[in-house]
């Protein structure tokens, strides 16, 4: 098989995929065995070649995907007036607390954003696929420990946890942000 | 400690605003918000926390260096008009008040002596930790939300695979032809029909022929002469069994003189003592031989 015909198979399955597409799964498509290198090597050049497109091929954390340009948003907006909903600070802290400090129970979130944890916040997570429990904490009440997803990461165009925004350094005096 | 509020004066007695027509010749520094302002922005704080920096970061203070007295006073003035329109809010911020209160009371208190080389912890430390910690959470939750989201800034892409379109044709082997074949033989040799053709061989008919043959040659043959192996078994034997009837029906005779002596056929219509020609109506219907 010439490697042009590898990289349309692999563009027609992520293509007509549901789902992003691991390396295992794109070696299912062919009879040959090729190796993850190899396949890298193809997805890479893909890439390339819808440089210039409005859709393009990203590498998340369960494999790859096409999606389209945010930049085509607006456009794409105008078809569904319904806006997603915004995420309350709540949710975004408490998101942030478990991306960065995972796995963390509800005491740990509630220590370090000072109140208590509203039960629709954790629900809110949950119910998106970005974070679920992983285990329990051998402390009295065994509590959750709650973790992110690979759907989080996925969603957010990340690989791994270890390509979320590096934390500030928080200085010790600062302006107030307008 | 509660100097540092009122540290950096302005050095020109120029007045940088008037308020109700008073020169105001120092900038406001502490952290007075009218009560009115407080009920709207009551919501806008997601806890003690977030109050406390928000006041640290407005007053432009040094985190690492907190003036305890006023930022409490101010604090409670705030967790008071709380208080006053929100009760259910205001719990988590009274322990906040506690805590404050408990700091600055402590630092008030002569410390104890450090040990040997030990520095002696202030008791601002955990507030301080607490603060920076939950600011860089703060922080990073609104980058995370600068990240690009699917289905907020982007969409996966989707193709239809509509697979009606493409008709599916089952795979034919040469193999899986030349099986077929061979079911098809198979059953053709189980279900084969054994035709059995119907041959009109009327014993009647060959009586007629016997006696034809019989008028033709003078009225006696041998019995070899009536026979024609061309006519095939079949019509041989019902020759043979016209024959016999014709013997029966006292038509004709067949005789012979002694054993293995050759055999007569003669008709027996000349004999005076024989008369009885007319068709016999008993059950001689036509027979038929497979």
């Amino acid at each position: 098989m010439s490697p042009e015909l590898i990289k349309k198979v692999l563009e027609a399955a992520l293509l007509a995929a549901r789902e992003p597409m691991s390396l295992n799964d794109m070696k299912q498509l062919f009879e040959e065995t090729l190796s993850s290198d190899t396949l890298r090597k193809l997805l890479d050049e893909l890439r390339a070649e819808y440089e210039a497109r409005p859709v393009e091929l990203t590498q998340l954390a369960s494999g790859w995907r096409f999606r389209t340009r945010p930049e085509f948003l607006p456009y794409l907006d105008r078809l569904s007036p319904e806006k997603p909903p915004k995420y309350s600070r709540a949710v975004l802290e408490t998101l942030a607390i478990i991306a960065y400090r995972q796995p963390v129970t509800r005491g740990d979130i509630e220590e370090i954003r000072g109140v208590a944890v509203n039960a629709n916040v954790i629900k809110t997570l949950e119910e998106r696929g970005w974070i679920d429990v992983v285990g329990h904490r051998d402390t009295p009440g065994r509590p959750a420990l709650f973790a992110t997803t690979r759907s989080f990461l996925d969603d957010l165009g990340l690989r791994s946890v270890s390509e979320l925004p590096p934390l500030e350094q928080i200085t010790q005096t600062l302006e107030l942000e307008p | 400690m509660s100097e540092v509020l009122d540290a950096p004066l302005l050095h020109e007695a120029e007045p940088v605003a008037r308020v109700y027509g008073q020169p105001l010749e120092q900038l406001p520094l502490d952290l007075y918000i009218p009560p009115d302002a407080l009920a709207v922005m009551l919501d806008a704080f997601e806890g003690p926390l977030d109050l406390l920096l928000y006041m640290i970061r407005r007053a432009n203070i040094d985190i690492l260096d907190i003036p305890m007295a006023p930022l409490t006073r101010q604090y409670l003035d705030y967790v008071e008009a709380m208080r006053a329109s929100n009760l259910e809010l205001a719990a988590d911020y009274l322990v906040m008040a506690a805590m404050l209160i408990e700091i600055k009371s402590r630092m008030l208190l002569p410390r104890p002596k450090a040990a040997e080389g030990e520095a002696v912890e202030d008791p601002r430390a955990e507030l301080v930790r607490r603060l920076m910690e939950y600011e860089q959470m703060k922080l990073a939750g609104q980058k995370l939300n600068e990240l690009p989201q699917a289905e907020r800034e982007f969409f996966w892409v989707e193709t239809l695979v509509e697979k009606s379109m493409l008709v599916r044709l089952p795979e034919v082997s040469v193999d899986d032809l030349k099986q077929a074949w061979m079911a098809v033989v198979r059953q053709a040799t189980l279900k084969k029909h054994h035709k059995i053709g119907r041959e009109e061989l009327s014993v009647r008919e060959h009586m007629g022929i016997i006696l034809r043959t019989l008028q033709e040659k003078g009225g006696f043959v041998q019995f070899e002469t009536l026979f024609d192996a061309d006519m095939g078994a079949p019509a041989l034997v019902v020759h043979f069994l016209a024959m016999l009837e014709l013997g029966r029906e006292k038509l004709i005779r067949i005789t012979q003189t002694e054993p293995f002596a050759t055999i007569y056929v003669n008709l027996r219509s000349g004999e005076p003592e024989e008369a009885m020609l007319e068709e016999d109506d008993e059950s001689r219907a036509d027979q038929e031989s497979a």
